[in-house]
């Protein structure tokens, strides 16, 4: 340290002018940079940031308005769409119903076609059967009357139709008695 | 070797001298002395000294801090401009808006200088090597107080008229009319002549007397080392050193908001309007 070298202290209560001038103009320095230049720029920053801080929850709020119509518009569609589903649901029952009872109905007629096809088949084999059997019968009654008689009686037999009407008479009775 | 000799007895500390305790030596307690320097040089009549330099160096440290946050600003600060942000807010918001309210918006710029310069002038007094507060000269807080004596006497001629700001300065509304007799002159020498005194003196003589509390516990730790004993009480002497500095360190910051405020509060009352 380094102190003054005079015979008098000086009074630390008496300032001296050039103390005085250098620390005003150090103040002024630092007010001047302060006022004009670092405190205005500051302060457009600050406002700035305010600006982007308000703008920000601006943005946050439109997008929350955005997404609760969304939302909204979603939850109409998915209504929309369950109503549409049941609806569908609803007439491929409903659909459903008449397919089988048509399926049923055409099984139906399919049965009685095949059945009276059968009945018909069975008829006419029936009918070829008996008039095959008649002249069976008939040629093999003719053919033991003849042996018996001696001569071919097939001719006359044919002619007179005797065996049929034979046959005829057997399947009245037949009927009669049943 | 050749200044020492120059030196009366009064102007020596202890840490020029090999005096320690017990050794049938003198404690030098600082004194005036400790606040007077040397020239480093001389221009014509005006001796430069080491506050002078001091102050100077401290100008530009505050401008180099707030330069270096503030004149690139982001919208999303830096560690550098938060810190910057947050004092420049502290004398703001905590003092500007607080004391004056919205019409102190325009006193902003010379709060903050005044705040940031003070504690500058303060903090010198711990920092290393500098280790003395400028604001213990009374020059400087002088000059101070007459930038807010000045700025306070035209805030409240400007926003009153100048009856209106006589009445300002020394008539106080709301009393009954016999005590204004009494009050009117009081009012007028409070508020012309005391405030601006006491403003400058409140803060030269905290750091005055920090500044020697200090001291003396720096010197008396050196006077007492050398013996056994000695050095057991230079210990404590040391302890107190570091206790005070940090006490320093508060009072540092407190003045500079004290000095402040009141510079606030004379112009919030420069801006009242006249009831």
């Amino acid at each position: 340290m380094m102190y003054l070298a005079a015979e008098k202290a000086q009074d630390p209560l008496l300032p001296v002018w050039p103390e005085i001038v250098i620390g005003l103009i150090c103040f002024g320095i630092v007010f001047f940079v302060f006022s004009k230049k670092l405190l205005p720029v500051i302060n457009k920053t600050l406002e700035e940031r305010r600006e982007a801080i308000e703008g920000g929850i601006e943005k946050a709020e439109a997008a929350q308005t955005e997404a609760q119509s969304v939302l909204e518009q979603y939850k109409a569609q998915l209504a929309e769409a369950r109503h549409e589903a049941a609806r569908l649901r609803q007439e491929a029952q409903e659909q459903g119903a008449v397919i089988i009872q048509e399926m049923k109905a055409e099984g139906q007629r399919q049965r009685e076609e095949i059945i009276a096809a059968g009945h018909a088949q069975i008829e006419a084999d029936r009918k070829a059967a008996s008039s095959a059997l008649r002249q069976d019968v008939g040629k093999l009654a003719t053919d033991l009357a003849g042996k018996l008689v001696g001569e071919s009686l097939q001719d006359h037999a044919r002619q007179s139709g005797t065996v049929d009407r034979f046959l005829d008479e057997l399947e009245a009775k037949a009927e009669a008695a049943r | 070797m050749q200044k020492e000799l120059l030196v009366t007895d009064a102007q020596t500390l202890a840490f020029e001298t090999n005096c320690h305790l017990f050794k049938d030596c003198g404690f030098h307690a600082p004194s005036v002395w400790s606040f007077m320097f040397e020239p480093l040089f001389t221009i014509g009549p005006v001796e430069f000294n080491k506050p002078m330099l001091l102050a100077i160096i401290g100008t530009f440290a505050i401008l180099a801090f707030f330069w270096a946050g503030f004149s690139k600003p982001k919208v999303v600060p830096g560690k550098l401009q938060m810190v910057a942000e947050a004092l420049y807010d502290f004398v703001h918001r905590g003092i500007a808006r607080e004391v004056i309210g919205k019409k102190g918006e325009p006193f902003v710029p010379l709060l903050v200088s005044l705040f940031f310069f003070v504690w500058m002038l303060n903090l010198w007094a711990i920092i290393p090597i500098a280790q003395f507060p400028v604001s213990s000269v009374i020059a400087y807080p002088v000059g101070l107080a007459l930038v807010v004596w000045v700025t306070y006497m035209t805030v409240t001629f400007r926003s009153n008229g100048f009856v209106g700001g006589i009445r300002n300065l020394c008539v106080p509304s709301g009393l009954p009319k016999p005590i204004y007799v009494l009050l009117t002159p009081l009012e007028f020498i409070s508020n012309v002549f005391v405030r601006p005194f006491t403003l400058a003196v409140r803060l030269f003589a905290n750091m005055f007397a920090g500044h020697i509390l200090i001291l003396i516990f720096t010197i008396a730790t050196w006077y007492m080392l050398g013996t056994v004993l000695g050095t057991v009480y230079a210990g404590a002497s040391f302890i107190m050193t570091l206790i005070l500095t940090v006490f320093e360190l508060f009072i540092q910051a407190l003045q500079a908001y004290v000095f402040t405020v009141l510079t606030a509060t004379y112009l919030s009352q420069a801006l009242e309007e006249a009831h």
